[in-house]
C-alpha cells in the first residue's frame, strides 16, 4: 500500500470518531500553546526589564552621596565633578555631568504642575543619560556658563501645562523665576514606579541659583568611553573620590561616603532574575504539557484497545503487521501534529496580546520543543499499543474484549 | 485428481495445561478438493470453530500440518501469512465482522487495498462483488444501516472479492432469520456452481443438506464423512439459471 493510501486510511480512522479526535487534539493544543505562551511571557518580561535598564544607558555610572545632605567634606561638589574629568587619572571617562535635582511646581498661565524631578545639569548630560531632545533644542555650554534660565521639559509636563499648544519659546515659572522653554524631551519608557517623562532639565547654574542653592550635588553622572570600560571607570572614579574626600571624614564612617551605581550590574542581576522567572513559568507549562501528554496516552490506549477487534478483522483480511502499525502510527502522528500546529497557531495569536501587562516574546526553541514533545508522546503511546495489537494472532485480536 | 485446495493431517489443538488441558482438536485429517462444498457439523464444543480458525490461518495448531494449495502454512512468516489470508482465503464470520463507520463498498474494498490494487480498479471490483450478492444498490450504506442478512452478504462479497480459491464460512447463517439465511445460502450455491471451493460450519441440517459433502465432528474427531452429491455437479440448492459473475 502506498503512503497516500495509508494516510487516507488513517484520516478515515480519525474521522470515524470526530469528537474524540477533536478532544485529543484540544488536549495537545492546550499543552503546546501553554508552553509556548508561558515561556514567551517570561521571556517578554525579561526583555521589558532589560529594555528599561538599557534605556538608562549601560555605559554610565552614577555617583551618589550617602551623606545626609549638608555641605560637609563628604558631599559631592562641582569641584569633584571637575576632578573626575581628568584625562590622566581617568582615561576611560568620556564625560562628567554634575546633577542637582529637586521637586518643584512649574506654572504656565493658570495651569500648574508639580514636577517630580527638576534637574539641573550640564549639556553633556543629555547624551550620557540617553535622553534625546524630541523637539526644539537643548541648552548649550554657554547657557550653563551664563546661568541663563532656559528649560527643556519632559512629555508629561508639556501635556499637563500646555495641553496641545506648542511650548517652545513660552515662559514658565519655577521657584519664583521665569524659565524660557527651549525644547521638549523625547518620550522615554518608564523605569518603574516613577514617570520618566515627568521631568524638566535646566542648566546647573540656573537651577542652583534659583532652586537648590549652592550646596551638595545630588549625583554625578559619569559616562564611560565604551560599555566595556564601565568597570575601569568605576575604579578610576573611586580612586579620585577617595583622594578628594578628607581622611577624617572617612575615618568617622565605616563605609565610603558615596555609592557608585552601575547600570550594567543592575542589568545582569535583573536578567538573572528574569531568567529564573522564565524557567519557573516554563516548568509550570511543561507540567501542563505532560498532563496533556498523559491525556493523549490515555486516548490512544483506549482507541487502540477498542479497535483491537478491528485490527483482528484487518489481519484476517490479509493486512500485514507493518501496514496496520503504519496506519495507527500515522493516525497518532496526525492527531498530535494537527493538535500541535494548532497549538502553535493559538500561541502565536495569543502572543500578540498583552498578558498581565507583559508583551510576550516567543522563544523559537520553545516552539520546537513543545511541538516535538507532543509528537513524540503521540507517536510513542499511539505506537506502543498498536504494535502490541498488530502482533496478536488474528483470532486473539478478534476475541479481544 | 489435481492438487487439493486444502489438506490437514493429524491436526491437534489443546488449550490450557496439566489437568485443565482441553483437547479442542484431537487429530483431525481432512482433504478438500477444488470445487467441493463441504459442510462441517458438530455440537458446540466439538472443535469445529477451532478447526475453522486454523483453516483460515487465523490460529495455529498445537500439532499437525496444514497444506493450503500445497503450501505448508506452519512454515509461513507473518508477511506470507498475511498474503495467504488475502489471496487464498475468503473468510465469512458468524458475527459478520464488518468494520463500523465504513460504507459497504469500502469494507469490500479493504482486502483489495491490502493486496495493493489501485483505487479505481478496487472500486470496480468491489461493486461487482456487491452485485454478485445482490447489494449493488446498498454500496454507500454503513453496516449499521443494513439488516443482518445484508451485512452478512456484504461480508460474503468481501470474502470473495479477491477471488480466493477457498471460501470459509463459520456459521454464516447463525445470526440470521430464515429469509436472510436463504439469501446467503443462495449466494454460496451460486459461488460453488462457478467452481469456488466452500467449507461451511453449521449446526442447521437444512444448511448442511445443500452441501456436497458432510463432515461431522465429535470431541475434536471426525466421526462421519459422507458425500451427498458429486463434486463436479452443481450443488443441490443451486437454481438452474446461473447468475452472471
Amino acid at each position: 500500500m502506498s503512503v497516500p493510501e495509508v494516510v487516507r486510511f488513517a484520516l478515515r480512522g480519525l474521522s470515524a470518531n470526530k469528537l474524540r479526535s477533536a478532544l485529543t487534539m484540544l488536549g495537545i493544543l492546550i499543552g503546546v500553546a501553554a508552553v509556548i505562551l508561558l515561556v514567551a511571557v517570561g521571556n517578554g518580561s525579561a526583555k521589558a526589564i532589560s529594555d528599561r535598564i538599557e534605556a538608562l544607558g549601560t555605559n554610565t555610572v552614577t555617583v551618589l552621596s550617602t551623606g545626609r545632605g549638608g555641605s560637609g567634606a563628604t558631599s559631592l561638589t562641582t569641584g569633584m565633578a571637575a576632578a573626575l574629568a581628568d584625562p590622566a587619572l581617568a582615561p576611560d571617562v568620556r564625560s562628567v555631568s554634575p546633577v542637582v535635582s529637586s521637586s518643584v511646581t512649574i506654572t504656565y498661565g493658570r495651569s500648574d504642575h508639580e514636577v517630580g524631578s527638576f534637574v539641573g545639569t550640564t549639556p553633556g548630560w543629555f547624551a550620557a543619560s540617553n535622553t534625546p531632545i524630541g523637539a526644539g533644542s537643548g541648552f548649550t555650554a554657554d547657557d550653563e556658563a551664563q546661568g541663563r534660565r532656559v528649560v527643556v521639559l519632559g512629555r508629561t509636563v508639556v501635556d499637563e501645562l500646555f495641553a496641545g499648544a506648542d511650548p517652545i519659546g513660552k515662559q514658565v515659572t519655577a521657584g519664583g523665576a521665569l524659565f524660557t522653554v527651549v525644547g521638549v524631551l523625547g518620550p522615554k519608557s518608564s523605569t518603574g514606579f516613577q514617570d520618566a517623562n515627568d521631568t524638566a532639565v535646566a542648566p546647573l547654574s540656573a537651577v542652583r541659583q534659583v532652586l537648590t542653592g549652592y550646596g551638595a550635588l545630588t549625583s554625578i553622572l559619569v559616562e564611560a568611553k565604551d560599555a566595556g570600560r564601565v568597570d575601569a571607570v568605576e575604579s578610576e572614579v573611586a580612586t579620585i573620590l577617595d583622594q578628594r574626600m578628607s581622611g577624617a571624614a572617612r575615618a568617622s564612617s565605616a563605609t565610603t561616603p558615596y555609592r557608585i551605581q552601575n547600570a550594567s550590574q543592575l542589568l545582569e542581576t535583573q536578567t538573572e532574575t528574569a531568567g529564573t522567572f522564565t524557567t519557573l513559568l516554563g516548568a509550570v507549562a511543561a507540567i501542563s504539557l505532560l498532563v496533556g501528554g498523559i491525556g493523549i496516552t490515555n486516548i490512544m490506549l483506549v482507541t487502540v484497545t477498542e479497535r483491537t477487534r478491528e485490527i483482528g478483522i484487518r489481519k484476517a483480511l490479509g493486512a500485514p503487521r507493518r501496514v496496520i502499525l503504519t496506519q495507527f502510527l500515522v493516525e497518532a502522528t496526525l492527531l498530535s501534529v494537527i493538535g500541535g500546529v494548532l497549538g502553535v497557531a493559538a500561541a502565536l495569536i495569543g502572543s500578540s496580546f498583552e498578558i498581565a501587562g507583559v508583551r510576550p516574546v516567543i522563544v523559537p526553541s520553545s516552539v520546537g520543543l513543545a511541538l516535538g514533545v507532543s509528537i513524540a508522546i503521540g507517536l510513542f503511546f499511539g505506537g506502543l499499543p498498536a504494535s502490541r495489537a498488530a502482533r496478536l494472532r488474528p483470532i486473539d485480536a478478534l476475541r479481544y474484549e | 485428481m489435481s492438487r487439493p485446495v486444502l489438506e490437514v493431517r493429524d491436526l491437534r489443538k489443546t488449550y490450557g495445561q496439566g489437568e485443565a488441558t482441553v483437547h479442542a482438536l484431537a487429530g483431525v485429517s481432512l482433504t478438500v478438493h477444488r470445487g467441493d462444498y463441504v459442510a462441517v457439523m458438530g455440537s458446540s464444543g466439538s472443535g469445529k470453530s477451532t478447526l475453522m480458525n486454523i483453516l483460515g490461518a487465523l490460529d495455529v495448531p498445537t500439532h499437525g500440518t496444514y497444506l493450503l494449495d500445497g503450501v505448508d502454512v506452519g512454515e509461513l512468516a507473518d508477511r506470507q501469512l498475511a498474503l495467504a489470508r488475502n489471496r487464498l482465503i475468503g473468510f465469512v464470520f458468524q458475527a459478520f465482522n464488518l468494520i463500523p463507520r465504513m460504507s459497504a463498498v469500502a469494507n469490500v474494498e479493504l482486502p483489495l487495498a491490502y493486496a495493493g490494487i489501485k483505487p479505481g480498479e478496487r472500486r470496480r471490483r468491489a461493486l461487482a462483488a456487491l452485485d454478485v450478492v445482490g447489494l449493488a444498490d446498498r454500496a454507500r450504506h454503513e453496516p449499521s444501516r443494513l439488516s443482518g442478512g445484508q451485512q452478512q452478504r456484504v461480508a460474503v462479497a468481501r470474502a470473495l472479492v479477491t477471488e480466493p480459491a477457498l471460501l470459509l464460512a463459520d456459521e454464516p447463517t447463525g445470526n440470521l432469520d430464515s429469509r436472510s439465511t436463504a439469501d446467503v445460502l443462495a449466494v454460496f450455491d451460486r459461488l460453488n456452481a462457478t467452481g469456488r471451493t466452500i467449507v461451511i460450519i453449521t449446526h442447521e441440517d437444512e444448511v448442511a443438506a445443500r452441501a456436497k459433502r458432510l463432515v461431522r465432528l465429535v470431541d475434536g474427531r471426525v466421526v462421519q464423512d459422507t458425500r451427498q452429491s458429486a463434486i463436479h455437479r452443481p450443488p443441490a440448492g443451486a437454481f438452474a439459471g446461473r447468475h452472471a459473475g
